[in-house]
């Protein structure tokens, strides 16, 4: 068997961290080989290494059986390996053209030949079926679009490799179906694949091959048509993981929040939320179900106090809160698990312990008259840490950049839910994340549920929706469109709400 | 090699490097570096005099690089620390010789009126970033400007058309005949007290407070700092006030320690530019604000004794303290060469 990718035996430390301890994986030629880890397992760090950001400290790499020496990414391009990132690298009021030819521009004398690389770029497009305008500016396509264009980059530069880093995190269900078709059109062309990824839905319909990492170990690789989604989690988190939500019916009791006819602009001063009504009641989870864009982020800053309604008001266990500042609406006993943990939910230059108590700094225990009782604080963030089961390098004081996305999370969920809000707003909340910290998020959320709080729960992902909530509103260009039981409807109907189609439309 | 082993080698193999690379800049000029280095260190710690006189210079540099310091802490560049010095230097001296208080009223007034008159300096840039996102470098660089000229016009108005100030009063004075007599006539004052002083203030403030934990928040991430119901721009301004407060002091360290006046300038002090060298060296910590200064004042004021002991221009001086610097501010290099030492050891 030919290998186009061997990569031996890697082991990479970070001062006294293992991120990477003898991990194999090796990269047949034509096929689609998954990359299976939880987070913070080693994935990007084994990727890194084989895009020559990271040196090992053990362990060889082999191309096309060569042993081959990657120091700089630039080596690693010559090799023809092809990184498509999750988060794209794409100058926002460029071209697509512009953007494919950054870094490699083709010129003479000095003048870019843009025409040139143009009509190169289309018939690459037609080849692999990427229906990509290499005209069309960045910031005017779809973030579907946009990922096609990182593979146009790849393959511009010659890339016989490429490596998809969670490439569906940001997709909708449409978009992930053509991504799929195009992945396996590479593959007919004589490309090879890397998909990290940690969605075993995605991997059962795509790959080829599994290589499982946990904690950094190489676990194994499997051939997909062997092996079942089960399986392939009790690998990848060591345990067996339940796959549907269990929960009891709910019981909802009174309505604690009363979303009446409101207006919000977004950044631009177009109205993205026109006319909302949404009630939330004490013991049931509501789940917005929508495409990205319909209204559903300024909708929550809207509550939270983020941004300003225009119009219409917001009330909470009964009491008025449009408009109120932040603190005023958290003090209102609400709780917020942001969309961007990055942005908003942590200060990553903070420690983790200091990142605890970010809206409760200035009570008691905390701090007394101004001054901070960084004993208290420590003392709540440690049991935090422990009963979310946040894992850390050095405990409290670890900064939250050094944690990886799913513990990141973990500690902003403990943070919200110890406070023990009477409305939790949870948006995006297992984004990114493996099925283990899923499973266990889910599991909180259902919690604050029968404890009788009120949880409002907005995601893409129609799975989560569907599971998680006693009831879906469905937002469609920033209105419920819809309100559904999810025993009794599907994804297909959810689809079509969500793109906008009214159900008799739909019927007829 | 553990992490503190490293932090203290580092600056050390910064200045030795920074001595070695100065000394063969002597050499190749023409001088001799070993007279030259006796001359800096005689300079500084040669006799009484030279040690107080190396302390007073130090002074104003902690307060200058206190104040650079704790704008980075809290996300913002303070390039202002001259003009805010300057108002501050004239407020105080303003003070000292209008009134007529007793000391224990009249210095703390004085010293008072230096933070006031900075920090007001320092929070028109501080307002007009926080309401109209005007970015603090353009707003303080001018502010420099406007503080230098508006302080020579105010000179000249409260001196009636003269180019110097009247002298404080006694009263207003940091100055005492105890340190003069220990220092052997060195114009060493009781500033440094006060230097320290906000040392400790700035770290229980940014370490120690809520509002230090508000503060360093929004510096980090406005976003998150709103999310969990800050107020942004009430931070922004305080501060940059709080920043212009320390540098105010800088600026009363001058007036009522070592001058007791202030005269007209031409050209700027560069006090509070060289703040900025000083926060950066030690890394915008106030420990490493005292080391920072301690090493800039030092070399500063021994570096003066080099012309007349060794015959070393003063342009050379200028250059082995800019070498000198420039090593402690690279450090990141050294730390980079200290671990790949380290890691060649355990491969063998």
């Amino acid at each position: 068997m030919e290998y186009v990718i061997e990569m031996l035996g890697i082991r990479k430390e970070f001062g006294g961290f293992v991120a990477n301890d003898n991990i194999t994986l090796q990269l047949e030629k034509g096929e689609i080989h998954a990359l299976l880890g939880e987070n913070g397992a080693g994935k990007s760090t084994l990727m890194n290494v084989l895009f020559g950001l990271y040196q090992p400290e053990q362990g060889e790499i082999r191309v096309k059986g060569k042993k081959v020496n990657i120091t700089n990414p630039n080596i690693a391009n010559n090799l023809g390996i092809g990184m498509v990132h999750q988060h794209f690298m794409l100058v926002e009021n460029f071209t697509v053209t512009e953007n494919i030819i950054l870094g490699a521009e083709p010129t003479t004398m000095g003048y870019i030949k843009k025409k040139k690389a143009a009509e190169e770029i289309a018939a690459l497009s037609k080849k692999y079926g990427l229906d990509v305008d290499p005209h069309a500016k960045i910031e005017d396509i779809t973030v579907g679009m946009q990922q096609r264009v990182e593979i146009l980059k790849t393959l511009y530069r010659g890339a016989e490799i490429l490596i998809f880093d969670e490439p569906t995190a940001s997709l909708t269900p449409q978009e992930i179906t053509e991504l799929i078709q195009i992945m396996k059109r590479l593959i007919a062309e004589g490309k090879s694949i890397i998909l990290i990824t940690h969605k075993l839905k995605e991997i059962m319909e795509v790959s080829d091959r599994v290589t499982v990492i946990r904690k950094g170990k190489g676990i194994g690789t499997v051939v997909t048509a062997e092996t079942s989604p089960p399986q392939l989690a009790e690998l990848m988190v060591g345990r067996q993981v339940e796959f549907t939500t269990v929960k009891t019916e709910a019981t909802p009791g009174d309505v604690i929040l009363q979303v009446q006819n409101i207006v919000v602009e977004d950044y631009r001063k177009v109205d993205k939320v026109k006319g909302l009504d949404l009630q939330v009641r004490s013991g049931e989870i509501v789940g917005i179900a929508g495409i990205d864009g319909n209204g559903q982020s300024e909708l929550i800053e809207a509550i939270t106090g983020l941004r300003k309604v225009k119009a219409g008001s917001i009330s909470i266990n009964g009491k008025e809160i449009t408009n109120l500042k932040p603190r005023k609406i958290t003090e209102s006993s609400v709780g917020h698990i942001p969309q961007d943990r990055h942005k908003h939910g942590l200060v990553l230059d903070f420690s983790i312990g200091h990142n605890i108590v970010l809206q409760t700094y200035y009570q008691q225990p905390n701090s007394k008259n101004g001054i901070m009782n960084y004993k208290a604080v420590s003392k709540k963030a440690n049991q935090i840490i422990e009963e979310f089961d946040v894992r850390t390098g050095d405990g409290e004081h670890t900064p939250a950049r050094a944690l990886s996305g799913g513990n990141q999370q973990k500690a902003i969920i403990g943070r919200e839910i110890d406070r023990d809000p009477d409305l939790l707003i949870a948006a995006l909340p297992t984004r990114g994340l493996d099925v283990g910290a899923i499973e266990f998020i889910h599991s909180r959320l259902i919690e604050q549920r029968d404890k009788g709080k009120a949880v409002l729960l907005i995601s893409f992902e129609l799975d989560e929706v569907m599971n998680v909530s006693d009831r879906i509103a469905v937002i469609y260009d920033g209105k419920i469109v819809d309100e559904l039981d999810p025993k009794q409807t599907n994804e297909q109907e959810l689809g079509l709400l969500m793109a906008g189609h009214s159900k008799k439309g739909a019927q007829a | 090699m553990s992490n503190r082993v490293v932090n203290i080698l580092v600056p050390i193999i910064s200045i030795i490097l920074g001595l070695i690379v100065g000394a063969i800049i002597m050499y190749a000029s023409g001088y001799d570096p070993i007279a030259g280095y006796q001359a800096l260190w005689q300079g500084i710690f040669g006799d009484m005099y030279s040690i107080g006189n190396t302390l007073r210079q130090i002074t104003p540099y902690i307060l200058a690089g206190l104040a650079v310091a704790f704008a980075f802490r809290t996300g913002l560049f303070n390039i202002g620390v001259e003009g805010q010095l300057i108002v501050g230097w004239f407020a105080a001296v303003w003070v000292g010789y209008t009134f007529e208080l007793p000391a224990i009223i009249h210095l703390p007034l004085a010293l008072l009126a230096a933070a006031v008159a900075g920090g007001f300096w320092a929070f028109i840039a501080g307002f007009l970033k926080a309401k109209l996102q005007v970015h603090e470098v353009i707003v303080t660089i001018m502010l420099n400007y406007t503080a230098l000229y508006a302080v020579n016009g105010l000179i000249k108005y409260v001196s009636d058309g003269g180019y110097k100030t009247p002298t404080i009063h006694e009263t207003a004075s940091l100055r005492s005949d105890f340190l003069k007599d220990l220092t052997d006539f060195s114009t060493f004052h009781y500033g440094l007290i006060v230097a320290l002083l906000m040392a400790f203030v700035m770290w229980f403030l940014l370490e120690k407070t809520t509002r230090g934990y508000e503060l360093k928040a929004v510096g980090f991430n406005q976003h998150a700092a709103e999310y969990a119901g800050m107020s942004v721009k009430k931070n922004i301004i305080l501060a940059m006030t709080i920043s212009g407060m320390f540098a105010g002091l800088a600026g009363a360290m001058e007036g009522l320690g070592t001058f007791g006046k202030m005269s007209m300038m031409n050209a700027f002090t560069g006090v509070g530019f060289d703040g900025i060298a000083v926060a950066l060296l030690g890394a915008n910590t106030p420990l490493g604000v005292l080391f920072g200064a301690s090493l800039f004042g030092s070399l500063k004021y021994g570096a003066l004794n080099m012309p007349n002991a060794a015959g070393v221009p003063e342009e050379i001086v200028s250059i082995i303290i800019a070498v000198i610097v420039l090593f402690v501010a690279s450090g990141y290099v050294i730390r980079l060469g200290l671990q790949k030492l380290a890691k060649k050891k355990e491969a063998k």
